[in-house]
């Protein structure tokens, strides 16, 4: 815990290789500050994104979760974030189903070049986490995420 | 764990030590890493320097490292160093990962003990991660040598020249009846006022005599399917009802159609030509094309005084639209721009006030070939105007309209003002917002026109109007200006206005787009790869742009970038082969229940069904590796490589120091 125990957010961030994750290199290079309570990870596009993904993020500890991606039109992959969009609203009607705050999981469209708007865009989710409080599920200390079809193709 | 990790922490001189620790880094990774197979934990100043990768090799070498993390700048920077420094060495090159403690650490927090903690957290996800890569061979396919050029203009005709100059062949496709874009509709061309037909024609003639050019005018591209160095795109040729083998190009129809229309197209709504016609007469190919909609014999079934005159029987009124397929490697896309329509600026007047004219329909007025041979006149065809007034930027730099600058206005602005005062000796008022001349000799064109005795007035103009407030001001267009230089409202009587009206994207540019699979940008111009370093290659392998489509430029810049795009490609075809990344996805067909919920989700169509098996199957070459699929599958059935779920799931224990004491994660939370 923090020296005055205020509570920090650990948040997960989901970027896509072709606008996200490029925009969120923009905001390194052009030197934007933010928070340093995010993670980002790469996919290399954001119909990548396994709404399971999102479930152990938050089982494993983090208080929060980012899903990013190009703009709607903008795919580079002609149109999967449409899907990840589907998902993502889909998700978030589980999550609150599950007892967990529809606040903890944001989509934020980023192109490239807009590096500034995407450490914004961090900041402010990060700030919303931080109200929410921390997620306190009981964490699962798992070695891997498995279910029995993972198992078998894993084999 | 079975596997040998190292790990490598980049100082990256102080971009990265200036706020990271790396060294605490580096100790952190060699112990508390240790049970997660980390066998060697480094740091150095410059990981990326011939000094930095030589310790890569050495450990991979002495110690048998089986996977490699680096934690230093963006993938997109060095990864592929990093990849090729270990295969150097014989390790597998997607064995190495690449995370960012640069761009997205050092670089973006000001507190050192967080951002600190935060680069051992992506590192121990760079580290868990790495333990489910998998080796991989990157996939060959073979480069078809012919390519396809979209688009018949300057940028087009150049690409296609270069490339069939050097050896190999080319299909130009242009949906218009001649090639020559909008360059051919100009009169001279700044800052050398050369004759603008006269030096695109022999390109023009060039490219249709070309034995390694198949010239496919008065055609349209209709489907493209296949990924780089083996694409298979439809065209279809429309019909011309002319039959191009008999045809001579001796003009006898045109000359003996009864009927005319307005030529909006070429002409600029300035003339009328015959529904039958070649579009201006040094077109390329010189076939005449009959415009089926407006002719008296498709209207009404009557005429048909073109063929009854054609010497050679060429005239076919029963013939229909082809449809072809040809396979090529690679694609340029030329498509070139369209005019902004002033008719969007209501005060400008334009459509509803006589002698206002776009740029382009001032090009017609001054091309000897146009409407009026080449005199300056007003909409009478006789009068010269005595005074002509040109307004600059519209629809351009203009937070209501288009927000960019359309780079070329105020060289073509000058270049007006420099016609009419040649041709009419007329009193002529510039107004600009700024005066660009950045090219060569452009500047000293301004000065020119200047020294001529133009008058450039600062200021956006406010409205054109024939409301007269004065006598003087009777039977005038007055332009309403604030003079910004002297501060005054100025009205400025005129008998002409030229409106230098901005370029625009296709009106079609997003779905030909869609088609080539590339993207437009918020103002409809075509994504490059990257803006500086790459601006002919756009995200999908295979497919380039060049002039006007990917943003407004002058004629050299245009040139030199379809020579870019025919040299870029004549590289490729070279090698004969093309390397793509292994990033794929691949279906189990043990797993696969042929629920078929993938194979509309992928817009490569690279996912097939197998009706006998019930069974889906993935294209490899064509799969581009999104993974949406891999998401999708409810039985978990098909696999990413370079991105699988193991993979993705164990960087996110990693970031959340899952497999580390619990305390500890909490700590590093600081």
């Amino acid at each position: 815990m923090n020296n005055d125990d205020t509570f920090e957010p650990v948040i997960i961030g989901f970027t896509c290789n072709w606008c996200s994750y490029r925009a969120a290199d923009t905001a390194g290079t052009a030197r934007v500050k933010y928070a340093p309570n995010i993670r980002l990870i790469r996919l290399m596009c954001s119909g990548r994104l396994d709404p399971t993904f999102v479930l152990k993020a938050l089982a494993n500890g983090a208080d929060g979760v980012l899903i990013t991606g190009c703009h709607p039109g903008d795919c580079h992959y002609v149109e999967q974030n449409y899907k990840a969009l589907r998902r993502f609203h889909l998700l978030k009607r589980v999550l609150t189903q599950m007892g967990i705050e529809p606040g903890r999981l944001k989509l934020v469209w980023a192109s490239a070049a807009e590096g500034a708007i995407l450490a914004a865009e961090f900041d402010k989710f990060i700030n919303e986490v931080r109200a929410l409080g921390p997620l306190n599920l009981p964490l699962q200390k798992q070695k891997t995420f498995s279910t029995p079809a993972l198992e078998e193709v894993a084999a | 764990m079975s596997e040998k990790i190292g790990v490598y922490v980049c100082h990256c001189g102080t971009n990265i030590a200036g706020i990271v620790n790396v060294e605490e880094v580096s100790q952190w990774a060699g112990s508390r890493l240790k049970d997660r197979g980390v066998v060697i934990a480094r740091d150095y100043k410059f990981m990326c320097s011939s000094l930095g990768q030589e310790l890569i090799e050495k450990d991979i070498k002495e110690l048998g490292l089986t996977r490699v993390v680096v934690a230093a700048c963006s993938p997109h920077l060095h990864e592929r160093t990093f990849r090729t420094a270990c295969e150097r060495a014989g390790l597998n090159p997607y064995l190495c990962e690449l995370v960012s403690i640069r761009e997205q650490v050092s670089w973006v927090h000001t507190d050192k003990i967080a951002a600190t903690a935060k680069a051992e957290a992506v590192l121990s996800g760079g580290v868990e991660r790495v333990i489910h890569n998998e080796p991989l061979e990157p996939l060959k396919v073979p480069i078809h040598p012919d390519s396809l050029v979209v688009g018949g203009g300057i940028a087009g005709i150049q690409a296609a020249l270069e490339l069939a100059d050097g050896g190999n062949h080319v299909y130009l496709v242009e949906r218009e009846p001649s090639i020559g874009g909008h360059m051919a509709q100009f009169d001279k061309t700044f800052p050398t006022l050369d004759c603008s037909a006269c030096i695109l024609t022999p390109r023009m003639v060039q490219v249709g005599n070309h034995p390694n050019i198949t010239l496919l005018t008065w055609s349209e591209v209709t489907k493209v399917d296949g990924y780089v160095g083996n694409f298979e795109v439809a065209i279809k040729k429309k019909a011309r009802y002319v039959n191009t083998e008999l045809c001579t190009g001796c003009g006898i129809c045109v000359e003996k159609c009864p009927k005319k229309v307005v030529d909006d197209v070429f002409e600029a709504g300035m003339a009328k030509r015959k529904v039958i016609y070649i579009p201006f007469p040094q077109a390329v190919p010189n076939f005449p094309v009959l415009d089926a909609p407006n002719c008296t014999f498709f209207q009404k079934g009557t005429c048909k005084a073109c063929e009854k005159f054609c010497p050679t029987n060429a005239i076919d009124f029963n013939q229909k639209d082809e449809d072809i397929t040809v396979k090529v490697g690679n694609i340029v896309l030329a498509t070139g721009y369209d005019l902004f329509n002033p008719r969007r600026i209501p005060q400008y007047g334009y459509g509803r006030l006589e002698n206002i004219f776009t740029s382009l329909e001032f090009e017609r007025l001054c091309n000897a070939s146009g409407p009026t041979g080449g005199n300056i006149v007003l909409k009478d065809g006789i009068t010269p105007p005595k005074t002509v007034g040109i307004v600059h930027c519209v629809g351009s730099r203009d937070q209501n309209y288009n927000g960019y600058c359309s780079a070329i206005c105020c060289m073509q602005s000058i270049k007006f003002a420099h016609l009419v005062h040649e041709r009419t000796g007329a009193d002529i008022y510039n107004f600009y917002i700024d005066i660009r001349t950045p090219g060569k000799s452009y500047e000293e064109f301004y000065q020119r026109v200047l020294d001529e005795g133009t008058h450039f007035v600062r200021g956006k103009v406010a409205e054109v109007t024939e409301v007269a407030r004065s006598p003087e001001e009777e039977g005038k267009l007055i332009i309403q200006v604030e003079d910004t230089l002297i501060g005054k409202q100025r009205r400025i009587p005129v008998d002409m206005v030229i409106l230098s009206a901005g370029l625009e994207p296709r009106y079609d540019a997003k779905e030909t787009g869609k088609l080539f699979g590339i993207a437009c940008s918020a103002d409809g111009w075509y994504i490059e790869r990257h803006p500086k370093l790459d601006p002919i290659a756009t995200m999908t392998e295979g497919v380039f742009i060049a002039g006007c489509v990917q943003g407004p430029k002058d004629i050299p810049a245009t040139v030199a970038q379809g020579a870019a795009a025919a040299a870029r490609i004549q590289g490729k075809i070279q090698q004969g082969e093309i390397t793509l990344e292994p990033i794929r996805a691949s279906i189990n067909e043990d797993q696969c229940s042929g629920c078929r919920i993938c194979n509309d989700l992928c817009p490569f169509s690279a996912i097939l069904y197998h009706e006998d098996r019930a069974v889906s199957e993935i294209n490899a070459a064509l799969c581009q590796g999104c993974g949406t699929c891999v998401a999708a599958c409810p039985a978990g059935a098909i696999s990413g490589t370079g991105f699988s779920n193991e993979q993705i799931l164990a960087q996110i224990e990693g970031l959340l120091l899952l497999n580390i004491d619990q305390k500890e994660s909490k700590k590093v939370l600081a």
